[in-house]
């Protein structure tokens, strides 16, 4: 045991602090041990620190999940719309693709591939015939498929992908041969290409030589067979007017020709024509799913100011609980700011801690779902730091009423309670 | 012993308590202090006594500055404490006043070593010099082995050692004890006691707030407190009596 007289060996080897400086020079806290002040007030309450930041996580994974993700999914359908490309037209008759009613001139295909700027056009002839798996299945049973005459170009045109066998070709356009859309290929099921399957059309034995991948952009196609003009004529001597119209443009041109395609199509009655780009579709739905993200985000915020709340909640009890650690660094010398900041640092720790948890785990949810459904994985930095800033606000306000209620604490009734 | 006693004209004083007067809100006030007038030289060990209720727990608040007076003035190491800002008045107590309390107060997650560095939380020292003067400060009240320890781990004595030497660390002009064997048994008590003679014999100033007469008696010098007053005729019966008016 050491002897110790005061002003003399207890500052001998502390030559920075001189004792004739010290009187009532002011107190002083450093930043790092606010933060050792917070953080150990958390520490000792690790339970309900982490329950307490668990609002604030759900809250901000929430919305940097749902940011995220509609980020990814945007991304994903925005590179689709580029892959498929928005030059795409489709012209039909007025009345609607399936109305049965209306048609298109025959020599419509031909005259809209004169249009200077028009890259590929193809079309399809609504027939008919009844598809069916086989020549048991009662003639009202299609699986609501239509068939199809289809020109060569269809795949090329709507930039279509073969799923199994092929498309046809000039030979098997001309024979009994026929492809069948996703779907349809689903209702009939088909899943594989074997030689010599075979499926009852129209009361005539067709060869499956195919079987497609979905159209993003007519998904009415792939709810159907697709024969050749050749077999259909032949087959079922059926007119070859076409139903619908599928122009793929330059870029540049698309309003152009959008603007000539009607009276080109059909120059008697130019009105009774519908022009569409199937893109505008995939817009829309963008657009659509926005008002989603919109109202998911407003349900994170709900779950952040509930969170927030929270927060208030724990510290205001923690103020209470801990009056004698707050009477006793008044004793010890703390200012009612030091009582202050150390509540707010708390405050603030608490609510970084479910903010950073917050994110980590939305950034999580959006890279394990878009991987999941195979879209690009975008975390949109507005989402993270948006979101860590938010939890960081949060705390703030939550933290300040506590704050300010620890410090105005007098120090004899701290030390008395 | 009674060397110890006398004021020492050449020693200035490490508390000086002028016409003290306190007095809390009601109809009529409640006056907890009427007129205090006390001085306590440096290097003096005064035990305060009193019954419950007897003002010597305010007496101890106006000293420490955690309670202004409603009059009066209150000197702590020749500085007037009584009119100075509550900013002023924290930092008198970072810098001068040393607290010791009936119930420790020590922060349960901290270890005995954290727990006296934050004696020098609010002067503004490195972490690294706090430490090593808790180390110092432990190591002098025979804790030497128990620096890493935490409060729950240690006996109440030795409880109330670690608060000692919390209220040591950064060197204050006086120490301010109330009722520091209060939750101790017999023994703990005796060695605190120890202790505090000890730290008075190297020259430290003490001053010990208690109702136990036995305790106050044993103590160079004592002062007792009776309804807010100093009460000069049961100072004799502990011991003799220091108050000065």
């Amino acid at each position: 045991m050491s002897r110790w007289r005061r002003g003399d060996d207890a500052y001998a080897d502390a030559p920075d602090e001189p004792s004739t400086t010290r009187r009532l020079e002011p107190s002083r806290l450093r930043p790092a041990d606010v933060v050792g002040a917070a953080a150990g007030g958390l520490g000792g309450r690790k339970l309900r620190t982490a329950l307490s930041a668990l609002g604030i996580t759900i809250g901000i994974a929430a919305m940097v999940g749902v940011l995220g993700l509609s980020e990814s999914s945007r991304a994903d359908l925005a590179q689709e719309i580029e892959a498929l490309g928005t030059n795409l037209l489709t012209v039909e008759p007025s009345g609607g693709f399936g109305g049965g009613d209306g048609v298109l001139p025959e020599e419509t295909v031909s005259k809209v591939a004169r249009i200077g700027p028009v890259e590929l056009v193809a079309d399809v002839v609504t027939l008919d015939a009844a598809p069916l798996r086989n020549d048991l299945v009662s003639g009202n049973e299609t699986g609501a498929i239509d068939a199809m005459a289809a020109d060569l170009d269809l795949l090329d045109t709507l930039k279509g992908e073969v799923a199994d066998g092929v498309w046809l070709t000039e030979a098997t356009a001309a024979t009994p041969n026929v492809v069948l859309g996703a779907v349809a290929a689903d209702r009939f099921g088909i899943t594989a290409i074997d030689e010599g399957t075979q499926m009852y059309l129209g009361g005539e034995w067709f060869t499956i030589v195919g079987v497609l991948d979905e159209f993003p952009l007519s998904p009415d196609l792939d709810r159907a067979v697709f024969i050749g003009k050749h077999a259909a004529t032949a087959v079922f001597d059926a007119e070859l007017n076409p139903s619908v119209l599928y122009v793929r443009t330059t870029p540049e041109q698309i309003d152009a020709v959008r603007g000539v395609l009607p009276s080109t199509a059909d120059p008697e009655s130019p009105d009774e024509v519908s022009i569409s780009r199937p893109t505008d579709v995939l817009e829309a739905q963008q657009a659509a799913d926005s008002a989603f993200t919109s109202l998911f985000l407003g349900l994170g915020a709900v779950a952040l100011l509930v969170g927030g709340i929270g927060i208030a909640n724990v510290m205001v009890i923690a103020v209470i609980e801990r009056r004698n650690e707050i009477g006793l660094r008044r004793a010890l010398g703390a200012t009612r700011a030091h009582v202050r900041r150390q509540f707010l640092t708390e405050s603030l720790l608490l609510s970084a801690l479910g903010g950073a948890a917050g994110v980590g785990l939305g950034v999580a949810v959006t890279y394990g779902y878009a991987s999941y459904e195979g879209w690009i994985v975008v975390i949109p930095r507005i989402a993270v730091v948006g979101g860590f800033a938010a939890a960081i606000a949060i705390g703030a306000v939550a933290g300040l009423y506590p704050a300010m209620r620890a410090a105005r604490l007098a120090p004899t009734e701290a030390l008395r309670a | 012993m009674t060397g110890m006693n006398a004021h020492h004209p050449s020693r200035p004083p490490a508390l000086e308590l002028i016409d003290v007067v306190k007095e809390y809100p009601g109809t009529p006030p409640v006056r907890a202090l009427d007129g205090v007038s006390l001085r306590v030289d440096t290097g003096e060990l005064v035990a305060i006594v009193g019954p419950s209720g007897s003002g010597k727990s305010t007496m101890l608040q106006v000293m420490g500055t955690l309670d202004r007076p409603t009059s009066g003035a209150v000197m702590v190491d020749e500085i007037e404490l009584s009119t100075l800002t509550d900013r002023k008045l924290s930092a008198a107590r970072a810098r001068l006043i040393g607290f010791v309390f009936q119930q420790f107060f020590l922060l349960d997650g901290a270890t005995a070593v954290e727990n006296v560095s934050n004696g020098l939380l609010y002067s503004g020292a490195s972490k690294h010099t706090r430490l090593r003067r808790a180390a110092r400060a432990l190591d002098r009240v025979g804790l030497r082995h128990r620096l890493h320890h935490h409060p729950n781990e240690m006996s109440g004595g030795e409880r109330q050692r670690v608060a000692i030497a919390r209220a040591l660390v950064h060197d204050p002009a006086i120490v301010l004890a109330d009722e520091p064997t209060g939750n101790l048994d017999s023994a703990s008590s005796e060695s605190v006691v120890s202790l505090l003679r000890d730290l008075h014999d190297e020259g430290r100033t003490i001053v010990v707030i208690t109702h136990d007469r036995d305790l106050a008696a044993s103590l160079p010098r004592q002062v007792a407190v009776r309804d807010g007053r100093l009460d000069e005729s049961a100072s004799h019966l502990v011991g003799v009596s220091g108050a000065v008016s």
